[in-house]
């Protein structure tokens, strides 16, 4: 008998996405991504578009997204994922197509093939996780990394004489023609939770409806990046990461 | 019917033979020599006929990627450049190879390294036939020497891409892409619907239906144990290529006493050195590579029986008269001549390099 059978429906407050399948995650504990899946596994389905979504992972910690949900993905190369979803859109109009991406490879190695995607207005989604460090290789200097900020390839903290300055990306992209949503927010509160999923909702519904480039910032920890506990991490995030990358809309067109 | 004969440069008849072929998608970045196959492809508007889709990238390496990504939906797709471009699809290519996407890419080649030149040049065959990115791969290759072949390969190469899940490349040069000969278009046949690519390509990405299990494209496999068996089946599928699609022209080659090995614009300069020497007594033929890779190994091995000694003809400093020597194993002399950095030879100087290096 599954947990399921036992519970009666109108007890039910909360289960596992359909499309999230039983798959262990690989990621660490307190990582912002689980939920952030969890999240568009909802919207797919509240939306009835399991059958039309194509997802494309990148190169980072969410290189795996296609082992969770399950629908139909294409992994890009390092950067290369809002070309990915151009093509697949372009060629397949009437298909749900996004993008998961991390900072590294939204912001530094694939900016160009962000902004011209961007530029372009593709109907497309580009969920952008930003934790301010490359998870997967070991929690190296990321383009959003705060200034101060200690990395393995910033180990006395991001000097912005010697590395620049942590990019506002989001900024950026709001300022182009062909995007219609973008938009800052987290995942750390019930609140935030319920928040972000509804700009997922309608990133998505923008997507279908043609009306260009979509893009959701999560702000996100890192525990094992950042070598803090995980209930630290939530509190450094709210401390340092807000306030210069401040949540909330920076374009919401209806 | 009297054929509908043209008139065009060869880039044209690619941009055509596309647009002919059913082709779902081209994407490209400006480069000479080859801006004519996006300029013809935007010229003709194919989105409001077949449904093509045609789209100028902000870089090759985004244009590979955007071939990557169609292909991966089991859409016809494609991309052109030349040398320095293609040097940049190389991480695209070797993704595309390793999640066995089948796709078409053209490389209308100039003379390198680095910036180089714009004009023709065939030093990109080492790039071509033996990797070009990373990793264990190989890439169906094929070098047209005409205008009509230009057109022709564009169905050919796409044929062989589905057929083993694998890129296909038209390696051709500035000569090619920019001469204008006669060309016979190919007829028009329609783009697959959805249902024809799903059937046709049960891995394509075109949204999970229930009860199946999701597709994923991927070149990725950490555990080594799988990354060595997605290889050996990778090997497997090559030696079946290399069984069953090599393609080759022999040119006068019958009482040959000596054979020129040349491919692509070299080959036609070479049939008019093949004339002069006949006229003058040396029994000389010229044996053709159609596919570089897989390339005539075992009928080059054959001539190494019959003939004093081979010439390898190219543009360049000597790359394919390595596989040249390889096939001939040291039974007989093989020599190589080329010019270099935009230099096309004459057949005269092809003759005379013969007599001074093997007669």
């Amino acid at each position: 008998m599954e947990v399921n059978d036992i519970i009666r429906p109108e007890n039910l407050v909360y289960n596992k996405p359909e499309l999230m399948n039983n798959n262990p995650m690989h990621y660490c504990p307190g990582c912002s991504h689980g939920v952030i899946h969890k999240l568009i596994a909802e919207v797919i389905t509240e939306m009835g578009m399991e059958e039309q979504t194509i997802g494309i992972s990148p190169v980072g910690c969410a290189v795996f997204a296609y082992n969770y949900l399950d629908i139909d993905w294409q992994e890009a190369a390092h950067g290369r994922a809002p070309a990915l979803a151009t093509a697949i859109k372009r060629l397949n109009p009437g298909k749900m197509v996004f993008t998961y991406q991390g900072d590294g490879d939204l912001a530094a190695i694939g900016t160009a093939e962000t902004i011209h995607a961007a530029n372009r207005g593709e109907n497309i989604v580009i969920i952008f996780v930003n934790n301010a460090i490359y998870g997967m290789t070991g929690g190296q200097m990321a383009p959003t990394t705060l200034e101060g900020m200690p990395t393995s390839t910033c180990p006395y903290g991001r000097n912005i004489a010697l590395n620049g300055y942590p990019l506002k990306i989001s900024d950026m992209l709001a300022q182009l023609e062909g995007t219609c949503l973008v938009t800052r927010q987290s995942v750390q509160t019930a609140a935030a939770v319920r928040k972000t999923k509804r700009m997922f909702r309608k990133a998505f519904e923008n997507s279908m409806a043609g009306k260009g480039t979509s893009v959701v910032e999560v702000v996100s920890t890192c525990s094992s990046g950042w070598k803090i506990t995980p209930e630290q991490s939530n509190v450094w995030m709210e401390q340092h990461m807000f306030p210069f990358y401040p949540l909330g809309d920076l374009k919401n067109i209806d | 019917m009297a054929e509908d004969i043209k008139l065009m440069k060869g880039n044209e008849a690619i941009a055509h033979a596309a647009i002919r072929y059913g082709t779902d998608g081209y994407f490209g970045y400006p480069i000479t020599p080859q801006s004519e196959i996006l300029e013809t492809l935007m010229a003709e508007m194919p989105w409001e006929t077949t449904g093509m889709v045609v789209l100028q990238a902000e870089s090759e390496v985004a244009a590979i990627n955007m071939v990557y990504g169609g292909a991966g939906t089991g859409k016809r797709v494609m991309t052109s450049s030349s040398s320095p471009g293609i040097s940049l699809k190389q991480e695209g290519i070797s993704y595309l190879a390793g999640a066995e996407l089948p796709c078409l890419i053209v490389n209308i080649m100039r003379g390198g390294p680095g910036l180089g030149t714009i004009q023709p040049s065939q030093a990109d065959y080492f790039q071509t036939v033996k990797g070009g990115g990373h990793g264990d791969y190989r890439l169906i290759t094929l070098a047209p020497s005409s205008v009509q072949e230009m057109a022709d390969f564009v169905g050919l190469g796409f044929d062989l891409a589905f057929k083993y899940a694998n890129p296909s490349i038209i390696l051709a040069d500035g000569i090619i892409g920019q001469m204008m000969e006669k060309v016979v278009l190919p007829p028009f046949q329609p783009r697959k619907t959805e249902e024809e690519i799903r059937a046709e390509s049960p891995w394509a990405t075109q949204g999970r239906r229930k009860g199946e299990a999701p597709n994923v494209i991927t070149s990725l496999e950490l555990d080594p144990a799988r990354m060595e068996d997605n290889n050996l089946r990778f090997q497997a599928k090559y030696k079946k290529i290399e069984e069953t699609e090599v393609r080759y022209e022999e040119f006068n080659c019958e009482e040959a006493e000596y054979l020129l090995v040349a491919f692509g614009s070299s080959a036609r300069i070479c049939q008019k050195t093949v004339e002069i020497a006949r006229a003058e007594g040396i029994r000389l033929g010229l044996l053709r590579p159609i596919t570089l890779w897989p390339f005539p190994t075992v009928a080059i091995a054959a001539y190494a029986n019959r003939v004093k000694g081979m010439l390898s003809v190219e543009l360049n400093a000597g790359q394919m008269v390595e596989d040249v020597r390889l096939a001939v194993n040291g039974k007989i002399k093989v020599e190589h001549f080329g010019r270099l950095g935009g230099i096309v030879f004459t057949p005269d100087e092809i003759l005379q390099a013969l007599k001074e290096k093997l007669l």
